[in-house]
């Protein structure tokens, strides 16, 4: 009780805030229900009964028991159960599996389960008699507990026990106006019959609201389905709602979100392959966008997918990876041979992988476990691979919606989706996406390319709204550390891919190699010839050098030679005539 | 309890000797209120016990409306409704028991007066 009061408390805010919105509208009793109150726009009519049928297994009993325990555990209204077919033991049991503590509730007095038993044998009419018996028992079971909701479960085998139909019916016009006095809401469940929508007509008196629900099988996969057909004084969604039963309760999934009115990011995410994000303008996809990769078998779709959760694991973002043909750990291991190790992020838990069979439930269940699994992980990217193994036979159209509402919901929670598509490779591939390629922004194309005896792998961006993107159809290889995309050789005979590109690669190496080595000789040669001229400069010096001291000391040994030789004609004056001549010489010689 | 009409149990040795210790009768009426068919009912069922089952059964009335709490237990829905508990197996007659026949076959009562 203590954990219903805070949640009663916003809800009924919320009433309120509704209520001031449509006046007119009807006072409504909340469900609970995932999707359910969406759908009627806020909940069964209050006080009113409501009529629940369709066939058997549907679920009608656990939409009744639903609305019980939820009104009890949320919304603070005790409700009594009365069930005409299932003991309370088995009840009890049956919904424990859903989470339900029946026994806990019925022990609080929040619920109060009665067990009608009504044996045809053992049961003799003898005249006139009425209902009222079932009426001073639902009444001393409603004062009991307060109760405010009212689920019978189904009533209808009231004809099948009691004898005479004409007192039954005229009994339960009197017990739906008597719940009504009583103000209680009611859920009256029956079985579906043959072209009314119970098989004893109470459409006719239960008529506020009448909700039916369906179990369908096609293509031996079932859905579920509920709709509601009609809701005196409200408007409700019309169409047929999938719905799912889990260990949760029901969910219903009130679809598309129309409006078409989701919040645009502008930021990019990397592709995890360098390359893909510059043909992609040269930063990737958008945030919260969809983007397709389609490809024929072994074209390495998966491998662009994993490139793509690593990147994002990589940001620290969370990322969810639905597959339809892998397991887990094949999808591990394969990836780890090209160098994509994805189990460390698993271990981290910002990688979580999901494998089932497409055909492990109808398109409808799918998509309800994906919102599921979506809303409690809450990813920022979302992988699902490969698409196109939801059509088996011919649901496309089926798998077409589902796909539409499942993109419309990612993009609305701004959760990039990444998904692949094989094609056959017979089809064109315009034809065979075409169910989807409206609502993709981002579309690459991975194709074989048969030539020259092999097949190699190239990629194209068929598509890429709102950024400027590649037009050239790229090959790509994958290598062991990851998808490398090559540059693409047109020759004469178009593109050229695997060994083709690989001899013009060769041939482009030994021209430029010969090219550079021709440069190479010529820059030697003129280094030396530039050597050479230095030389013979140095050699010049030097000559010069050797001039020029040599001219000095030609010049300094003919002076010397002067001054010996006025030195000599001096001692020679000397020795001549002494005294006279002695100062002149010197003079001259000075 | 209101438990009425009751003839002491004695008697039923008397008249028991004929068949086995079976024959002595447990009914219960469950009626609510003094509705019509309740008023009939419990009119009927006196008029028929004296007349089968003179001296060998008991016969309890119970008003739903005075007791609702007992409603579940007894597993009514019909109103009136005339259970059998002894002799086994229980047997249930619903209807204001108008048709004499009829609840004779009900509640497995040969005539044999």
């Amino acid at each position: 009780m203590n954990k219903s009061k805070p949640k009663l408390k916003p809800l009924a805010k919320n009433k309120y805030r509704h209520e001031s919105h449509f006046r007119r509208q009807l006072p409504k009793s909340p469900t609970g229900i995932q999707g359910l109150d969406e759908i009627t726009g806020g909940g069964l009519p209050k006080g009113r009964p409501t009529l629940v049928c369709g066939g058997a297994g549907c679920g009608k009993t656990l939409l009744a028991m639903e609305f019980l325990v939820r009104g009890a555990t949320q919304f603070h209204e005790p409700g009594v159960f009365m069930a005409f077919e299932e003991t309370a033991k088995d009840l009890t049991e049956n919904v424990a599996s859903l989470g339900f503590d029946l026994k806990d509730l019925i022990a609080r007095k929040r619920i109060l389960l009665d067990f009608v038993h009504v044996e045809r044998s053992e049961i003799e009419e003898t005249g006139e008699y009425d209902l009222e018996g079932l009426f001073i028992r639902l009444g001393q079971a409603i004062d009991s507990i307060g109760a405010k909701r009212v689920a019978l479960d189904t009533i209808e085998s009231l004809f099948a026990g009691l004898p005479n139909p004409l007192i039954l019916r005229a009994e339960l016009r009197r017990l739906f106006r008597w719940l009504k006095d009583k103000g209680v809401t009611a859920i009256i469940t029956g079985e579906r019959g043959e072209g009314t929508l119970t098989r004893q007509g109470l459409e006719e008196y239960v008529s506020d609201c009448v909700i039916v629900l369906d179990h369908r099988v096609s293509e031996q996969t079932s859905s579920r389905r509920l709709r509601v057909v009609k809701y005196r004084g409200s408007t409700h969604g019309t169409n047929e709602y999938p719905f799912l039963i889990d260990d949760d309760g029901i969910s219903v999934l009130p679809v598309t979100s129309l409006a078409l009115q989701h919040i645009v990011s502008s930021e990019r995410v990397s592709t995890g392959v360098a390359r893909l994000d510059a043909m992609l303008g040269g930063k990737g996809y958008y945030r919260g966008s969809s983007v397709l990769i389609s490809g024929t078998a072994g074209t390495g779709k998966s491998s662009f997918a994993a490139h793509f959760a690593e990147a994002a694991c990589r940001r620290g973002e969370r990322v969810l990876y639905f597959s339809f043909e892998e397991s887990p750990g094949q999808i591990m291991r394969n990836m780890r041979s090209i160098g994509i190790h994805l189990q460390p992020w698993v271990n981290k838990g910002l990688l979580q992988f999901h494998s089932q069979r497409p055909s492990f439930a109808g398109l409808e269940a799918h998509l309800a476990m994906k919102h599921k699994v979506i809303n409690a992980f809450k990813p920022q990217a979302v992988i699902l691979d490969p698409l196109n193994s939801f059509v088996i036979g011919d649901n496309e159209i089926g798998v077409q919606s589902m796909l539409t509402r499942l993109l419309d919901f990612l993009k609305t929670k701004q959760i990039t989706g990444l998904y692949t598509n094989l094609l056959s490779s017979g089809t064109t591939r315009d034809q065979s996406d075409s169910t989807i390629s409206s609502l993709i922004d981002t579309w690459l194309l991975l194709r074989a390319i048969d030539s020259g005896g092999e097949r190699n792998r190239g990629l194209a961006v068929l598509k890429s709204r709102g950024m400027a993107h590649s037009n050239q159809i790229r090959e790509f290889l994958l290598t062991d550390h990851g998808a490398e995309l090559r540059d693409v050789y047109v020759g004469a005979s178009g593109v050229l891919t695997g060994s083709a590109r690989l001899t013009q690669e060769a041939q482009d190496q030994a021209v430029q190699m010969l090219q550079k080595q021709e440069i190479e000789r010529r820059q030697i040669e003129l280094k030396r010839a530039h050597q050479a001229l230095e030389a013979h400069i140095a050699a010049l010096h030097a000559e010069f050098e050797v001039k020029k001291t040599e001219s000095l000391r030609i010049t300094g040994q003919e002076q010397a030679q002067g001054a010996q030789l006025a030195l000599g004609r001096l001692e020679m004056g000397l020795s001549r005539e002494k005294d006279v001549t002695a100062k002149n010489p010197k003079r001259r010689a000075v | 309890m209101k438990a009425n009409r009751a003839r002491p149990a004695q008697p039923k040795v008397t008249t028991a000797p004929r068949k086995a210790a079976s024959s002595h009768y447990i009914l219960k009426l469950y009626v609510a209120g003094q509705s019509p068919k309740s008023v009939n009912a419990i009119v009927n069922i006196k008029k028929l016990c004296e007349a089968n089952l003179q001296g060998r059964y008991v016969l309890e009335v119970i008003d739903l409306y005075q007791q609702p709490q007992l409603a579940q237990g007894a597993q009514i829905i019909a109103i009136p409704t005339l259970i059998r508990e002894l002799p086994s197996p229980l047997r249930r007659v619903i209807g204001d028991l108008s048709s004499t026949e009829r609840v004779l076959l009900g509640l497995d009562i040969r005539s044999e007066v």
